[in-house]
């Protein structure tokens, strides 16, 4: 039982919005799907709808985009809590669309981020799904900032940043005909050290890589990459054993380290909460084609 | 970490500093990154800006960091201990009032920026308007190029009166100001020394400080069901919980509910929400209620208390405010309204007028409403609505409009009050149950002004809010008897809490339904003493903001004058004066639920008056309400 008063903390309030939004999309759309990387953001957006339909189980698929160039610790960690919670897990998969030609790749180790959109795109329209929810936060990007919670994609997937919906109150408006779909982002108000907080106080399981730990690593182009099979240590490089965590968790031959001691939650909180670099700037590759790279990817179709 | 979170709309455009002052807030607090701070230099540096234009972090789309423009409504945050901040940044140009509107729909607070060398402008009393119009519950005026005024006290004094002034002809509950400085940083985090003659607190400890907590309406119990959780698992087959966010009052286990619109009653069983069993929920608490009887509830539905229900009413008048720049209202066509977590089919039946924002002028003659344009309109809807008036709940009395051809949301609407009711008074009708639909005013054959001029008499009610033992009989019949021994008597009689519990209120407890309802008749009783033209003091204890709240409403529907005085004494003194000996007996435990002990007192936020401690004094100050 909670304290006699009517205040609310600032991760209640977030949760409460959050959960409403997911219920929201549940009773009005006939096909949701919640996108899952196994990363720290589709986790605390599982946990939540984990809350939203309990003692229900969650009423709707998760879908994860392979690209096949995984962290392993993150697959393992994805096919544990599908098990666990007795979840329907639709795989929409990068390699598969390479090996039967659909996507074409220059080499087997380029990245998979933009070829990502084309498998995501193809697994919404093979399942027919009308709502899919993302774990985006406007935190994160300058163009996620200008984003909706429900946001609307034509039919060909696409975003169209000047042709928003206005969205007001809790009022959420999911009309759309057939072959559209609506992306929704339940955790849009959330900052990183939020989700932090909030994971660290429900005891949410996250895959290890999340938390600091020995890897072989290279430093390439201001990253701190690890040394595997997705990223081979490039000619002349010298690899080293450091102690490294991941703050975001993506492609494995994009996605950088930090170096961190922090091996649980509570050290981690404290590094995020002095850190100086976003999620992104420190770790993702991907982000830093152009000033407008995140737009012209979510124009597309991304996450 | 138990910090609450805020949300604050600003607007306004670049020249009046308002993305140096977000800058400023984001940097003190620490919330810019290393890598977005090169970035946005890098793009200063590429466009030949002089400055690095603290602008662009706001400014996320390719069209807008080219054009210098900013096209949509941004959201930022930064957090200090004590709070979480939402920031819905809206811009000043074309598209202004639609963003605005947006912005402003969820916000606690509305951050304006006047310019010190140019004071007051046309776009910032839109913005007060918007902000009024939308109830944002606290507003704050930054006073911002103080240093280019050589931080002239009088500049700020000046430009304070005239906004205050203007404020005065809106619905502002509470107004702050700040003189700021945001390129050199004065008074935004620390107070500035610059400025020795400002005794307020700087802007983010203001910011910090705001108190929020009372700005939801916790008495008027609402409950719009969202989703209906039945899990078909052998060992839970007999649950069945509603599931949704608490929009209003207080739900505990145990109360009586009314379904709307079976108007089926049962009560609640018991309430679920994610981190397991709570004995109440409040707004925006998400949970799920769990009732004693198997009665047929479904989405759309609405749970509420039986004796406190809201309006139920095909048909509303509400103010609208048009989005879509690819049509305009129609009246010949069908929308789709969303209201709570119900659609309908509806029609907008009339046009009663456009809004004119700059000019508070009603245009009677206007046909249409396009983009940007706010105007009050009759509606119809397919099946029947469970509405409050958005002044008594802003989620209650909220909807859109969206156009099934498009599916565009092309408007956005706030509740005057159901048709054929003179506005206002559903507020009060939904109190009684059943609620009396068919009844309508009897006008009187005398206008107020008539009946008043010929009395020789002003009718008011002065509303003296504070503990039990604060003074407030004291004063109240110490105004009373200076008011009717005056040279040219005037009216006044007192309305005590206490003897109306002996009579009018005799079958009222101290629950907090029943306090709700005890100021609800005292504030009636008062409205119909003034509106006769007697000065109605009320003395009451009139704890919970709300309710005051709503009193206030009834008498500005009715254009009469209200003023709510606090009298502010503090608890120890009341209790050291102990007049009729409840502290005695609530700290000895035979009463539970004395204001102050053993249930809350809410504070007004704005109060026209705070007495001083002096009966003199206090009296002098009260009757200078009136003059």
């Amino acid at each position: 039982m909670r304290a006699a008063g009517v205040e609310l903390s600032d991760l209640a309030t977030l949760e409460a919005e959050s959960i409403h939004i997911l219920r929201e999309v549940a009773a009005e759309f006939e096909h949701p799907v919640m996108l899952f990387s196994g990363g720290k953001d589709s986790v605390l957006m599982l946990h939540l709808a984990r809350k939203a339909f309990a003692p229900a189980p969650v009423p709707f698929p998760i879908m994860h985009v392979d690209t096949g160039h995984n962290f392993p610790e993150v697959i393992e960690f994805r096919d544990r809590v599908v098990a666990e919670h007795g979840l329907r897990l639709e795989v929409a998969s990068v390699q598969e669309r390479i090996d039967s030609g659909r996507i074409q790749v220059g080499h087997e180790l380029e990245s998979r981020n933009r070829h990502q959109t084309v498998a995501l795109l193809e697994g919404i329209q093979q399942n027919g799904f009308d709502a899919v929810f993302g774990g985006g936060r406007r935190d994160e990007e300058k163009a996620r900032a200008k984003e909706r919670v429900f946001s609307f994609r034509d039919r060909f997937g696409q975003w169209d940043p000047k042709n928003q919906r206005p969205e007001l109150w809790n009022l959420y408006n999911g009309r759309h005909k057939k072959g559209e779909h609506i992306r929704v982002f339940p955790i849009s108000d959330w900052t990183e050290l939020d989700v932090w907080r909030y994971l660290a106080q429900e005891e949410v399981d996250l895959p290890s890589i999340y938390f600091a730990h020995e890897r072989e690593v290279v430093e390439h182009e201001g990253l701190v990459m690890a040394v595997n099979e997705f990223f081979p240590l490039p000619d002349g490089a010298e690899a080293r054993i450091e102690m490294v965590r991941y703050r975001t968790v993506g492609d494995a031959t994009s996605t950088g380290a930090v170096r961190s001691t922090a091996t649980d939650y509570h050290s981690v909180i404290e590094e995020t909460a002095v850190a100086r670099v976003t999620e992104r700037g420190a770790t993702r590759g991907d982000d830093r084609f152009s000033e407008a790279a995140m737009e012209d990817r979510k124009k597309e179709g991304y996450f | 970490m138990a910090s609450e979170m805020l949300r604050i709309a600003t607007a306004g455009s670049v020249d009046d500093g308002k993305s140096t002052l977000i800058g400023r807030l984001l940097y003190e607090t620490k919330s810019i990154f290393e890598d977005q701070l090169e970035s946005i230099e890098r793009t200063s540096e590429k466009r030949g800006d002089e400055q690095t234009d603290l602008a662009l972090l706001t400014d996320g789309l390719r069209a807008e960091r080219e054009q210098g423009i900013t096209i949509d409504v941004a959201h930022r945050y930064f957090a200090t201990p004590k709070r979480k901040f939402v920031i819905a940044d809206t811009p000043g140009h074309i598209q202004y009032t639609r963003n605005m509107v947006t912005g402003a729909s969820n916000a606690n607070l509305a951050l304006l920026l006047v310019d010190a060398r140019k004071g007051v402008l046309e776009q910032t009393r839109r913005h007060a308007l918007l902000s009024s119009l939308l109830r944002v519950p606290h507003l704050v005026l930054c006073v911002n190029k103080m240093d280019l005024v050589d931080y002239d006290q009088g500049i700020y004094d000046e430009i304070r009166e005239e906004f205050t002034q203007f404020a005065a002809r809106l619905e502002i509950t509470d107004l702050g100001f700040v003189p700021i400085s945001a390129l050199e940083g004065d008074n935004v985090v620390t107070r500035s020394p610059n400025m020795p003659w400002f005794e307020g607190q700087p802007l983010l400890g203001h910011l910090e400080d705001v108190h929020i907590a009372s700005d939801r309406n916790l008495v008027d119990n609402r409950f719009p069901v969202q989703y209906v959780i039945r899990p078909q698992s052998a060992e839970q087959r007999d649950y069945r919980g509603f599931a949704g966010t608490v929009v209003g009052g207080i739900f505990k286990p145990g109360d009586e509910v009314m379904a709307l619109p079976s108007r089926r009653r049962s009560r609640i069983a018991g309430i679920d929400t994610p981190t397991g069993s709570v004995a109440q929920a409040f707004p925006p608490m998400a949970v799920t209620l769990l009732l004693e009887d198997e009665i047929d509830v479904s989405r759309g539905d609405m749970l509420c208390r039986p004796s406190n229900q809201p309006t139920a009413n095909q048909t509303f008048e509400a103010m609208l405010c048009w989005f879509d720049e690819t049509s305009s209202l129609r009246t010949d066509i069908p929308y789709q309204l969303k209201h709570t977590t119900k659609w309908v089919a509806a029609e907008v039946e009339a046009l009663r007028y456009q809004l004119d924002v700059d000019t508070l002028h009603r245009d009677l003659e206007a046909g249409t409403l396009e983009v940007n344009d706010i105007g009050r309109v009759a509606i119809h809807t397919s099946s029947p609505l469970f509405f409050d008036t958005y002044r008594l709940n802003r989620t209650t009395g909220s909807f859109i409009l969206v156009d099934p051809a498009t599916n565009l949301t092309v408007a956005a609407g706030m509740i005057i009050g159901a048709a054929g009711e003179p506005a206002g008074e559903t507020a009060a009708a939904v109190a009684e149950a059943p609620v009396a639909t068919n009844i309508t005013f009897h006008p009187s054959k005398l206008t107020r002004e008539e009946r008043w001029g010929a009395l020789g008499t002003r009718g008011a009610t002065i509303w003296l809010t504070g503990l039990s033992g604060s003074g407030k009989s004291t004063i109240a019949t110490a105004v009373e008897h200076t008011l009717i021994s005056a040279p040219v008597p005037q009216p006044a009689f007192v309305l005590d809490g206490d003897n109306l519990r002996h009579g009018l209120n005799a079958n009222l407890g101290f629950s907090d339904s029943d306090r709700a309802e005890n100021v609800r008749r005292v504030g009636e009783v008062a409205r119909i003493l003034a509106e006769a033209g007697t000065v109605s003091l009320v003395s009451l204890v009139s704890p919970f903001r709300a309710d005051r709240d709503r009193v206030r409403a009834i008498h500005e529907e009715a254009g009469i004058p209200f003023y709510e005085v606090f009298v502010d004494t503090p608890l120890e003194e009341c209790e050291r004066r102990d007049p009729k000996g409840l502290y005695a007996k609530a700290r000895a435990g035979e009463i539970t639920d004395l204001t102050g002990v053993g249930s809350p007192y809410e504070a007004p936020s704005a109060p026209d008056l705070v007495t001083d401690p002096d009966l003199e004094i206090a009296v002098r100050q009260v009757i200078g309400l009136l003059e």
